[in-house]
């Protein structure tokens, strides 16, 4: 046997016949998912699928993002009482897969650290290894949360409605005065069935849950969902099509960092950005809405390309736009990284080092601002990144500092891409037409969302129709960094730490 | 401070001057469909198999529900006689489910002002408690549009507020999954009466992208005790949002600044003793202590 195990090496973009992938034992499929971080893996996903038999069949994909190769290996489970070595034991990166895996498919992750629903909604069969689903009873927050005994310690909880317009979710504080101990984040509040709805038979409503598995990552899911479905049509997406993805999906990025730095602005009283930015966020919005007529870029990306042109004048229009925005934002954002207030309030908080981040599998600006070069757009380039390069932008602090930077170096560099890139869009068509699928085949596409990585696998029946897409968003891998980075902080630090990472919850609970 | 006070010189007046001006819209924006009389000769129905949401009705006659639309206009790629088309008009705000179905005769019913009674206590400071339910949430992003300088939606009265206690109304979004169903209930019922319901995006109207989805109710109807006012669109624009909340309240006055074709004049506001009248009157304050006969509260239910 290999000494590194048994892998299929692959890339995103690449079909890849099922059969192609090693099948291993569950414990070597665990000892050798867990022994490739020694190699230089980072576990991008771990996920289930129900095959034969009522088996359930596990995958891994590690990626190897020095090399830009994603490796694949899979474990059968008997259909009764499936359990096997949990990964999260010792690859904390594992922990929210396994309890997805656990919930979906009353998987028993034997040794799993901290094992507990991820979403709240009953198994597709079986009994889930915490034993019970009431529908009445088993609602996300009603579970034995992680305590804190103490004269001094008290709990703060919050949610599922927030005080905010913003999405439902749960927060455990356990406290000591000011001082948060420990921080538990409960969702499940947002679960609405996407991951069934991406391999609907219908195309058109496969792709409008791609575009709202988070609403406003509908370019990045998008593109990840249709980079996964060409693979296993091999169709041949036109350079035009790929650039005009990639415009769409700088502008996504634009807006939404550009909001987020606004947000933090508020959370530190700072309201000159927070203004200023709120309106710059929507014309970033609006530009989108001039590409393809929605704001957030819905109806844009159709798998074998797109469904709207831009021609020279509006490619123009955009450019003129855009460089009346740059300096604009620029003038704002020099404001308040200038700002010795601001600076003093940012620095020092919510603080992870690069090792938490490694080991909690971070990926995005979350990652970036902990010093590690992850961005899928250099690692694994998919489309126009393969010729357009953008810089990895890295701070290395890991504070609320840092995951500002990052996107403030991100909103400079993107703006610089766009305006290369619309100046010279290439020539060609814009939507190939989809061949049928190849049968019993698998493929994996991702994008750098705003947020960090999205990956969509798709499978493929033996009638070439696509029978199971895993989506995952990069708030999966993101959630426990923000409740690791709350430890020993000040409880008015939250909302500060929160918007610093400004994670997805509809991304979360599919 | 100086900076500071440099950048906002720069940065000027951001509001707009809606609803005196309607700001201008990108041509590609895809507003309100509309379908064409007379051209539908050949009964391909191609449109209504295109529609993923069954939003398009073919059999007798054809209809195009709003609530249900994504705006995803795959019906207008798919007929060739371009009977339906997306005009770039923002207005879609309607007062009931049924004002939300066209037809090439039947025009787009606009929302209707709230009652009297109603609009003399909320009119001039309505406040807002958002929930968002299953939402993926771009609605809540471009509602909270609403809240910037751009908009500045407080020039109007109306604002978000953390509590219900504090709310004259709710707005929803999102189609309500079976794990926020309870705290729906829990927050309709903490907003004391007189109160509003808003249903915010077609996820909360019918279900959207997820309609039919078993691990979710197809939007707000069923759920709450009636809704109010209904807002079309995936998510819809901060205008459209805008454009219905100051009909509801009654700032939009008729007729219309350049009505497009295909719109109808809303009706003029029910009399406070309109049985149809959509909401419950607040008594008088020095009239004896209220409404033995307020509506219950909501019991959640089990999915």
């Amino acid at each position: 046997m290999n000494p590194l195990g048994q892998w299929h090496s692959t890339r995103q973009g690449v079909a890849v016949d099922q059969a192609a992938v090693p099948t291993l034992p569950p414990e070597a499929f665990s000892a050798q998912v867990s022994a490739s971080r020694q190699r230089g893996g980072r576990l991008a996903n771990l996920f289930a699928r129900r095959g034969a038999h009522d088996a359930v069949r596990l995958y891994a994909i590690v990626a190897f993002d020095a090399s830009g190769t994603l490796e694949l290996c899979a474990a059968d489970l008997p259909g009764e009482a499936p359990a096997y070595p949990s990964i999260a034991a010792t690859c904390p990166a594992a922990q929210a897969f396994e309890r997805e895996i656990a919930e979906q498919y009353a998987v028993r992750p034997e040794g799993h650290p901290w094992l507990k629903p991820l979403r709240y909604h009953p198994p597709d069969r079986g009994t889930q290894p915490w034993g019970r689903f009431d529908p009445a009873e088993t609602i996300p927050g009603n579970y034995p949360f992680f305590r804190v005994e103490g004269e001094e310690i008290h709990e703060v909880a919050v949610g599922p409605v927030h005080a905010g317009i913003i999405e439902p979710g749960h927060f455990r504080f356990q406290c000591h005065g000011e001082q948060v101990l420990h921080l538990e984040v409960v969702l499940g509040y947002q679960h609405r069935g996407a991951e069934a709805l991406l391999a609907h038979p219908n195309p058109v409503r496969a792709i409008l849950a791609a575009e709202t598995v988070a609403g406003d990552s509908s370019i990045g899911h998008a593109t990840a969902y249709c980079a996964a479905i060409e693979a296993l049509g091999g169709t041949i997406v036109s350079p035009r099509a790929h650039a005009i993805r990639a415009i769409a999906l700088e502008l996504e990025r634009l807006a939404n960092h550009v909001g987020d730095l606004g947000a933090l602005g508020a959370d530190i009283g700072f309201l000159p950005t927070n203004a200023f930015l709120g309106r710059l966020r929507g014309d970033f919005l609006n530009l989108t809405c001039e590409i393809c007529g929605n704001r957030f870029g819905r109806s844009l990306l159709r798998p074998g390309g797109i469904l709207v042109d831009i021609d020279p004048a509006l490619a123009q229009r955009l450019r003129l736009r855009l460089l009346e925005l740059q300096t604009e934002v620029i003038e704002v954002l020099e404001l308040f990284f200038s700002t010795p207030t601001v600076l003093a309030r940012l620095e020092g908080v919510g603080i992870l080092t690069a090792v938490q981040a490694a080991d909690l599998g971070l990926v995005g600006p979350v990652a970036r601002a902990c010093g590690l070069g992850l961005d899928v757009r250099h690692d694994h380039p998919h489309g126009a990144y393969q010729f357009s390069h953008i810089p990895v932008a890295i701070e290395p602090s890991g504070d609320v500092y840092a995951r500002a930077a990052v996107r403030w170096l991100e909103v400079q560099r993107s703006i610089e891409f766009l305006l290369e890139m619309l100046a010279a869009i290439p020539a060609g068509s814009i939507r190939a037409a989809m061949p049928s699928l190849r049968p019993n085949a698998l493929a994996i596409g991702m994008a750098e969302t705003w947020r960090g990585e999205a990956m969509h696998v798709a499978f493929t029946g033996a009638d070439g129709s696509a029978q199971f897409v895993k989506a995952k968003d990069p708030s999966l891998h993101n959630w426990f960094g923000l409740a690791m980075a709350m430890r020993d902080q000040l409880i008015s630090d939250f909302p500060l730490c929160n918007k610093s990472f400004s994670l997805s919850y509809a991304g979360h609970d599919l | 401070m100086i900076s500071i006070l440099r950048t906002r010189l720069h940065q000027g007046h951001q509001t707009n001057r809606f609803p005196q001006e309607v700001p201008a819209l990108p041509a590609r924006f895809r507003g309100r469909p509309q379908l064409s009389a007379g051209a539908c000769a050949d009964a391909c129905h191609d449109c209504a198999a295109a529609c993923p949401t069954g939003a398009i009705q073919t059999q007798g006659g054809l209809s195009l529900d709003l609530g249900r639309c994504v705006f995803c206009a795959e019906c207008a790629s798919a007929c060739d006689a371009q009977v339906i088309t997306f005009t770039n008009d923002h207005r879609m705000a309607c007062s009931t489910r049924a004002d939300l179905r066209i037809t090439p005769e039947k025009m787009l019913q606009l929302a209707a002002p709230m009652a009297d009674q109603l609009r003399r206590v909320l009119g001039r400071s309505l406040k807002l408690r958002e929930v968002c339910a299953g939402s993926c949430n771009a609605c809540d992003l471009d509602i909270n549009v609403l809240t910037t300088v751009g908009w500045d939606l407080s020039r109007f009265g109306i604002q978000f507020v953390a509590s219900p206690r504090h709310a004259d109304g709710m707005v929803l979004t999102g189609p309500i999954t079976h794990n926020m169903h309870h705290a729906v209930i829990e927050t309709w019922n903490a907003i004391p009466h007189p109160k509003i319901a808003i249903a915010v995006g077609t996820c909360a109207i019918a279900g959207g992208p997820y309609i039919d989805c078993p691990q979710v109710h197809n939007g707000g109807e069923g759920i709450l005790p009636r809704i109010d006012l209904f807002v079309p669109g995936c998510p819809p624009h901060p205008l459209t949002i805008l454009d219905g909340l100051l009909r509801l309240i009654g700032r939009i006055a008729d007729p219309q600044p350049e009505p497009g074709p295909g719109l109808a004049a809303p009706p003029p506001a029910p009399a406070p003793d309109d049985p149809v009248s959509r909401s419950t009157p607040r008594p008088d304050p020095s009239a004896p202590p209220p409404a033995p006969d307020a509506p219950a509260p909501l019991q959640p239910q089990s999915p």
